[in-house]
């Protein structure tokens, strides 16, 4: 018998299949490779603004400023720079007044407002007041750990002011809440993701009660009832062909059907969903056919025989069993939607919205039209709020895709 | 299924539908878009009305857009980097745009940037035109494909660095200032050309606004933060990009002396520092009936806490109006004239 395993031909096959197994092995270590290192980066680069510093200044809501009974017209800015002044009482000079007010955030007079609003009688106290620091002090204050500046060449005079208030204790360092909390503004210290969540969320909404419905119904209709015809045949290569057509062509469409013809709210989730909903409609369809076929035929030859009516039988047997990957297929295309900003540029939702949006048909932007708007925004403190907002859209679309894998997971069913 | 009943009304009573629309709409340019929006935020906290939309579509496709017709699925206001041109005015009165007010905010300015650490240059418009254009004359007059690679090649005094100029695509306002303010007063410059000028307009647009495509001009995107980036990464390559963005990223970037005189405040507003432009921002009247609160946000954008010379929008990056012409059209913004077709190109 001859000896196989030590044979020329064998040993060059055995060497191949381990150079084979490498070129896999690294294609696999190089990706995670990859993965590794745009997290890692983003991570590094959000760090800075996932905490700020808050400044208490303890202030005196003089009566003159603001009057009872007209709260909203009180110059609360006023009352915020007079106790700014009175934390420096050395500074006279009208131009390094004005560097120091420069320091605080603006939105330290819009909590003065809230709370004298939410408390007339405070009108004539004393209180103390918090709010962050301006993103160019803040990131200051950040970067000289890194010896950085950020507030320009001569920036002496800040530097000293900033080292005064954190030895007097007036400095905190906090989460910023106001990330989550607020919606965009062209302040970085007051810009939030909330109105691009909500947009987000919003948008798919409509998403989903589109094209849910609609997909599911196509996908029965193919696969349960239309004959064999070249019209099934037709529809079934558009729509293949659909699901492959680049994103912005369906916002044109949007633009032109939904805005021009219907008059729906141009920048609206409603119009976003309806565009998104076009957009994902294909490979719903095409996901819910696949999970249809995998439903043994034998299921529905049981449920004719014993006298199910057609309907009955996809009703009470079929889709419930193929509801697992129904639901797969729908979350993927979902959270592609999430993700897509070509077709809402089109529509107007890629804008610069300040109002959180609390109707379907109030102007929203979305989560991936905030990473861009603030990627080209040419504050140095966008930079690294572009990072948080990039997490916080990776985040969603792990929970999407990990709601995909705990459904298909825990419904689904092996013949 | 209960709950995702209610998800369902939930959802159904947030889509009752208000269509009439209460929040006003601005389109428009990329360069004025950081300052209107910025307007448009204290709006939105001064009057406690809801904060106007403001889109970044570029000039040319924001005037389209705001000529489109009247109603309120057509903006109030287009922001631009350049004039409105004659023909935009015309399609907006034949869509029914009858009444157009301009304001002008302020200036920008146009900057050769790069980063700190590269090398210091002080050039000039011809200069700046044999680094760009993909043709040039050569000493005969006679047209070459452009010879030079390094800046050193073009004037023993400029760095012997490879000429890598980032800027703005086509279509932006960017481009076409930089064709004007840079390019165009360029190519005057030779008589060989200012001839052809004179001879054949057409022939001689094709020669300074056709750029080099062998790496010496890199069309970067309209993302000048990207751009910023880029420069920082690398110090030998350039930028020829909004003023804006030296003095937002001032300890980073540094811009390039042009014709002796670097880009400043009061180089711009003095007329010193010749790459400048004024910003625009279009009104249209005929919505100011319907929707009463664009008198105020014409208000809070015209005032001197805006756009005056300690305004906010300084800070910001805008260069303001010199004293007299501010004065003139916070004025003008009073009446807000409407603009008639003679007053443009």
């Amino acid at each position: 018998m001859p000896n196989f395993t030590s044979s020329p031909r064998t040993l060059k096959r055995n060497r191949s299949e381990r150079i084979f197994r490498a070129i896999c092995q690294s294609a696999i270590a190089l990706t995670a490779l990859f993965l590794v290192f745009l997290i890692s980066n983003l991570a590094i680069n959000a760090i800075p603004s996932l905490t700020q510093y808050v400044v208490r200044l303890s202030l005196v809501v003089d009566p003159a400023k603001v009057d009872a009974t007209q709260i909203a017209a009180g110059d609360f800015q006023a009352i915020v720079r007079t106790a700014i002044a009175a934390e420096f009482p050395d500074v006279t000079a009208k131009p390094e007044k004005k560097k120091l007010v420069k320091l605080f955030s603006t939105s330290i007079a819009e909590n003065l407002q809230r709370q004298v609003t939410a408390d007339p009688s405070l009108i004539g106290k004393t209180i103390t007041v918090e709010g962050p620091l301006a993103a160019d002090a803040d990131s200051f204050l950040k970067g000289q750990q890194m010896s950085v500046s950020a507030l320009g060449e001569n920036s002496d005079f800040e530097a000293r002011a900033l080292a005064k208030l954190k030895e007097a204790g007036k400095l905190t360092r906090e989460f910023s809440w106001s990330l989550l909390t607020n919606g965009d503004s062209r302040s970085p210290e007051k810009a939030g993701l909330r109105g691009a969540f909500m947009g987000s969320l919003f948008t798919i909404a409509i998403t989903l009660l589109v094209a849910l419905p609609l997909g599911v119904a196509a996908a029965l209709y193919l696969e349960e009832f239309a004959r064999q015809s070249r019209l099934r045949d037709l529809i079934e290569v558009n729509i293949n062909n659909l699901a492959a057509v680049p994103s912005i062509i369906f916002g044109l469409l949007g633009l032109a059907v939904f805005v021009n013809k219907f008059g729906l709210p141009r920048s609206s989730p409603l119009v976003g969903g309806l565009v998104l909903a076009l957009l994902v409609l294909p490979t719903i369809i095409i996901a819910s056919r696949a999970a249809l076929r995998s439903v043994p035929p034998s299921i529905r030859e049981a449920a004719l025989g014993v006298g199910a009516s057609h309907q009955q039988s996809v009703f009470h047997h079929v889709l419930p069993l193929a509801v697992p990957g129904i639901l797969t297929g729908t979350i993927l295309g979902v959270a592609r939607a999430l993700g897509e900003t070509a077709p809402l540029l089109m529509i107007g939702m890629v804008a610069f919205i300040a109002d959180v949006p609390t109707r379907i048909t109030d102007a929203a932007t979305a989560l991936p039209v905030q990473v861009y708007l603030w990627s080209a925004l040419p504050e140095a403190a966008f930079r690294s709020r572009t990072s948080v907002a990039i997490l916080a859209l990776l985040i969603v679309l792990f929970v999407f895709n990990a709601l995909a894998i705990w459904l298909r997971n825990r419904f689904e069913r092996r013949w | 299924m209960t709950r995702f009943l209610m998800a369902v009304s939930a959802l159904a009573l947030a889509a009752t539908p208000v269509l009439a629309r209460d929040q006003i709409r601005v389109v428009g340019s990329g360069t004025v878009y950081p300052f209107t929006t910025t307007v448009a935020e204290a709006f939105g906290k001064a009057t406690g009305k809801k904060t106007p939309v403001v889109e970044a579509n570029g000039s040319g496709p924001g005037i389209k857009l705001f000529c489109a017709g009247v109603g309120e699925d057509t903006p109030d206001f287009a922001d631009a980097s350049r004039q409105m041109k004659k023909s935009e005015l015309e399609t907006c009165a034949k869509n029914g745009v009858k009444n157009v007010a301009e304001l002008t905010i302020g200036y920008d300015g146009l900057a050769l940037v790069n980063a700190k650490g590269g090398p210091a240059i002080s050039i000039n418009k011809q200069q700046l035109f044999e680094a760009l254009a993909k043709q040039i004359p050569d000493k005969n007059g006679k047209l070459i494909d452009n010879p030079n690679k390094m800046w050193s090649d073009i004037d023993p005094s400029l760095p012997k660095v490879k000429i890598v100029v980032m800027s703005h695509p086509a279509t932006s306002g960017t481009r076409s200032s930089i064709e004007d303010l840079v390019l165009n007063p360029g190519a005057l410059s030779y008589p060989s050309l200012k001839e052809l000028a004179g001879k054949d307009a057409k022939a001689f647009d094709a020669v300074f606004k056709t750029l080099r495509t062998d790496g010496g001009f890199v069309e970067a995107g309209e993302n000048d933060n990207a751009i910023t980036q880029k420069l920082i990464a690398d110090p030998n390559t350039f930028a020829l990009f909004g003023y804006s963005n030296v003095a937002l990223n001032s300890e980073k970037v540094k811009a390039a002396s042009i014709e002796g005189a670097a880009p400043t405040v009061e180089g711009i507003q003095s007329g010193a520092y010749k790459l400048s432009r004024p910003l625009f921002v279009y009104v249209k009247k005929d919505h100011m009936t319907a929707m009463p609160d664009m008198a105020g946000f014409v208000a809070e954008y015209m005032s001197q806490k805006a756009i005056g010379g300690e305004g906010y929008l300084a800070d910001k990056g805008l260069i303001p109006l010199p004293e007299a012409d501010l004065k003139a059209q916070l004025e003008m913004a009073k009446t807000l004239p409407s603009l008639t077709a003679d007053k443009l190109k």
